[in-house]
């Protein structure tokens, strides 16, 4: 039995950030604001925040196919450094997790060899190659929670519609990459004048709108549960708005990197600024916070990309996109709070609520009855990130030397401390 | 000293007293080889490596000059044969060639960037021959030497640069050359083969050849690529040269004493009319390839000065910090 204590509860359900107690018992959350009962062992918060820990949904885990950028158990690692309590795996593997026994291979690995949980998505399609479809009624039993074919756009549209009306019978979650295949061919910066100053192939934002814009005629044709994976652009939000309007049952995410860099962040050339889609204008960025603010865009995160030094360091065209991302998402999503007014509540709002009821997890909230998933933190505590101490098999992280605010100080899963950064430091 | 880099790769770099001091420098190389003793000792003892990641002609033949008549061992590598085909990667290239201590590395090389990171890894002065769509600046500057040569100045001039824009690593270093040194430019081409967001970089856009070169003192056209002309940017060659070729027709429009220019190597009777070409009063391109070779002996030298002093400055450190 814990009792947490002189602690700033942020309850993104509730939309409150005040001072209060939490009692856990047997791993789940059994009172509010009570006193401590006897026998329960105090833990003293010294003021700091104590909120549900992160469901980061979309995390690439090398597991299998590329230990040697990340394994499940580094990955767990860096999770738990970050606050993250539930890590939900995409299928871009090798191979996919695309059959009921690669995903229960990846499931019993990941309950062995990680400290938090892990839930995996499955491909939408068999090897996520957009022509058949994967085994999705066997894949939901064996506790898939989504359905998806990462980045790889389906240039097919009656095999994605025939997914998705199969998909909508099972009640499964389709999660799509809005993004026209033709127009993105080859692209690794969005199109402007920083793009053709550096000579980049580039793609105009609106080759996103349009992929939302085609994926929500399916989804109106099927009646699919949809989620688009990224909403970067100004331009997709008039689209977004509108599918919300007519009651289709969608919702979006950005990764943390889009909400805190923009374009010219590449400078000369530096590939740990090359993501899919790419960075955005500084305009777009804004819109996009604003966007998260208003609850339009649902959910932040890190979109954890592990790549080694090798697929890095290349011409930036020949580099691999992606960045890393378990252990600085909640730093990076402190600068919304520190710099763009958002509160905790609303920032984690996205970051664990959200993810959370999407894909039918009980995390979190911080009301009884709940996973004692939690994340205590400190919002002002200052550092300069060094990307050899990150936990991450790979280091690729675009805030390498970055002034960050915000050190997660524990982490729990199921009343379990995980992580404890007085240890580490001791 | 007005010349501070200690790399060439990008007109973006250069403070225009910069372009200024090499292209001065460079009046003094055009002299040189103009007369019977064509050779210098500013690169005396020092080994010039050209690495071609793409291949070229004029390019490497004029930096292999420029090189051996500034008293360097040159070395020419044709990186396409290479073991580049083998698997290694460009810093491991970069890395075996840093080893053998050459003191200037040429590089072209067919991703924008490259020369950028190729430099961030080497010990010596590195000159961009050409990174992708990005830069090509010893282009730039004999393309401002030459203007310079017939205007009398370079500044306050307008300058049309015609036709594929958008591929073209020699407008992006022309553009910026250009503007740093308070020119006019304007852009002509189809929407096609016009880069995004270019309106700002303070140009003016046109569409129409016509209007593009109102008034103009200077017309610098650019090669088209065959392959662009298939169907994918442009309908067909003959449609492109009927409304962007530069004929006598449309050069009429510009001024009367208007110069021609061309990068080379040209595509006659595709972006350029033959007789335009070979026109000894309106056409510089030959005169081009020769400041070209004075362009690259005067950044050579002007990148030679400041790695001397720059290992100078380092032995002397050594000797106090023992």
């Amino acid at each position: 039995m814990l009792w947490f204590h002189n602690a700033r509860l942020i309850d993104p359900e509730g939309g409150t950030d005040a001072v209060g107690t939490l009692l856990v018992q047997d791993g789940t959350i059994t009172e509010r604001d009570g006193p401590c009962p006897d026998g329960a062992q105090a833990v003293d918060c010294g003021g700091k925040c104590l909120a549900p820990g992160i469901v980061d949904m979309g995390v690439q885990v090398g597991e299998p196919g590329a230990q040697h950028k990340e394994s499940l158990r580094t990955a767990g690692l860096a999770a738990a450094r970050g606050g993250v309590t539930t890590i939900v795996m995409r299928p871009d593997t090798d191979p996919a997790i695309d059959t009921p026994e690669v995903l229960e291979y990846v499931t019993r690995r990941a309950t062995a060899r990680t400290p938090v949980n892990i839930r995996a998505m499955a491909a939408l399609t068999r090897d996520r190659a957009g022509r058949e479809m994967a085994e999705i009624s066997f894949l939901l039993d064996a506790g898939a929670v989504a359905f998806t074919d990462g980045d790889r756009v389906s240039t097919d549209t009656k095999v994605l519609s025939r997914c998705m009306a199969y998909a909508r019978g099972l009640g499964a979650l389709v999660i799509g990459h809005p993004q026209d295949p033709g127009l993105s061919y080859g692209a690794c910066a969005t199109s402007g004048k920083f793009a053709s100053l550096r000579g980049l192939p580039a793609v105009s934002p609106m080759a996103e709108r349009m992929g939302f814009d085609r994926d929500m005629g399916l989804v109106e044709m099927t009646g699919v549960r949809y989620h688009a994976d990224q909403i970067t652009s100004a331009r997709s939000l008039p689209a977004l708005t509108r599918a919300k309007a007519n009651r289709l049952d969608v919702t979006a995410g950005i990764s943390i990197h889009h909400l805190t860099l923009n374009e010219l962040d590449l400078g000369s050339y530096r590939s740990f600024f090359k993501f899919t889609p790419p960075l955005r204008s500084e305009d777009d960025r804004r819109a996009m916070v604003q966007a998260v603010a208003d609850g339009l865009i649902d959910v932040i995160c890190s979109m954890h990309t592990p790549q080694d030094e090798e697929s890095k360091r290349l011409p930036f065209e020949e580099a691999a996109a992606g960045a890393v991302g378990l252990e600085t998402l909640l730093p990076a999503a402190m600068r919304l709070y520190h710099s763009e007014g958002l509160d905790l509540p609303t920032i984690w709002r996205a970051l664990s609520l959200n993810p959370a009821k999407r894909l039918g997890l009980a995390g979190g909230r911080l009301a009884a009855d709940a996973p004692a998933d939690l994340v205590l933190f400190d919002p002002d505590a200052p550092f300069v990130l060094d990307r050899a101490t990150l936990a991450s098999k790979s280091k690729n992280t675009p805030y390498d030397g970055a002034r960050m605010e915000g050190r997660v100080l524990a982490t729990y899963v199921s009343g379990v401390c995980v992580f404890d950064a007085q240890e580490v430091v001791a | 000293m007005t010349f501070t880099q200690d790399h060439l790769l990008g007109i973006e770099h250069l403070h225009p007293a910069e372009i200024t001091a090499i292209l001065d420098l460079a009046e003094d190389y055009v002299a040189l080889n103009r007369s019977a003793e064509k050779h210098s000792r500013a690169l005396q003892g020092m080994t010039q490596i050209n690495m071609f990641f793409e291949a070229s002609t004029r390019t490497q033949a004029s930096f292999e000059l420029a090189g051996k008549r500034l008293g360097a061992d040159v070395m020419s590598m044709a990186m396409a044969q290479s073991s580049v085909k083998k698997g290694e990667t460009l810093i491991d290239t970069a890395l075996t060639l840093n080893a053998m201590h050459p003191d200037l590395l040429v590089v072209r090389h067919g991703n924008s960037g490259a020369v950028d990171l190729l430099a961030q890894k080497v010990n010596c002065a590195v000159l961009n021959a050409g990174d992708g769509k990005h830069e090509h600046p010893t282009q730039a500057l004999l393309d401002g030497l030459t203007i310079r040569r017939a205007k009398g100045r370079l500044h306050r001039l307008t300058v049309a640069i015609c036709g594929d824009i958008a591929h073209s690593r020699v407008a992006r270093s022309n553009l910026i050359l250009l503007g740093k040194m308070e020119n006019r430019v304007r852009l002509v081409g189809p929407g096609t083969l016009m880069p995004k967001g270019v309106e700002d970089f303070g140009v003016e856009v046109f569409d129409d050849m016509k209007a593009g070169l109102e008034g103009a003192d200077v017309v610098m056209m650019l090669r088209l690529q065959r392959e662009r002309m298939d169907g994918g940017f442009v309908p067909s060659e003959r449609e492109y040269f009927h409304r962007y070729g530069l004929d006598a027709e449309k050069l009429a429009y510009a001024k009367d004493d208007a110069i021609v220019m061309h990068p080379g190597p040209m595509n006659r009777g595709v972006e350029i009319d033959g007789a335009i070409a070979d026109d000894i009063n309106r056409s510089v391109i030959q005169e081009q390839v020769e400041m070209g070779v004075a362009v690259r002996m005067a950044a050579m030298d002007l990148l030679a000065q400041n790695l001397r002093r720059r290992r100078e400055r380092d032995r002397l450190r050594s000797i106090s910090d023992e």
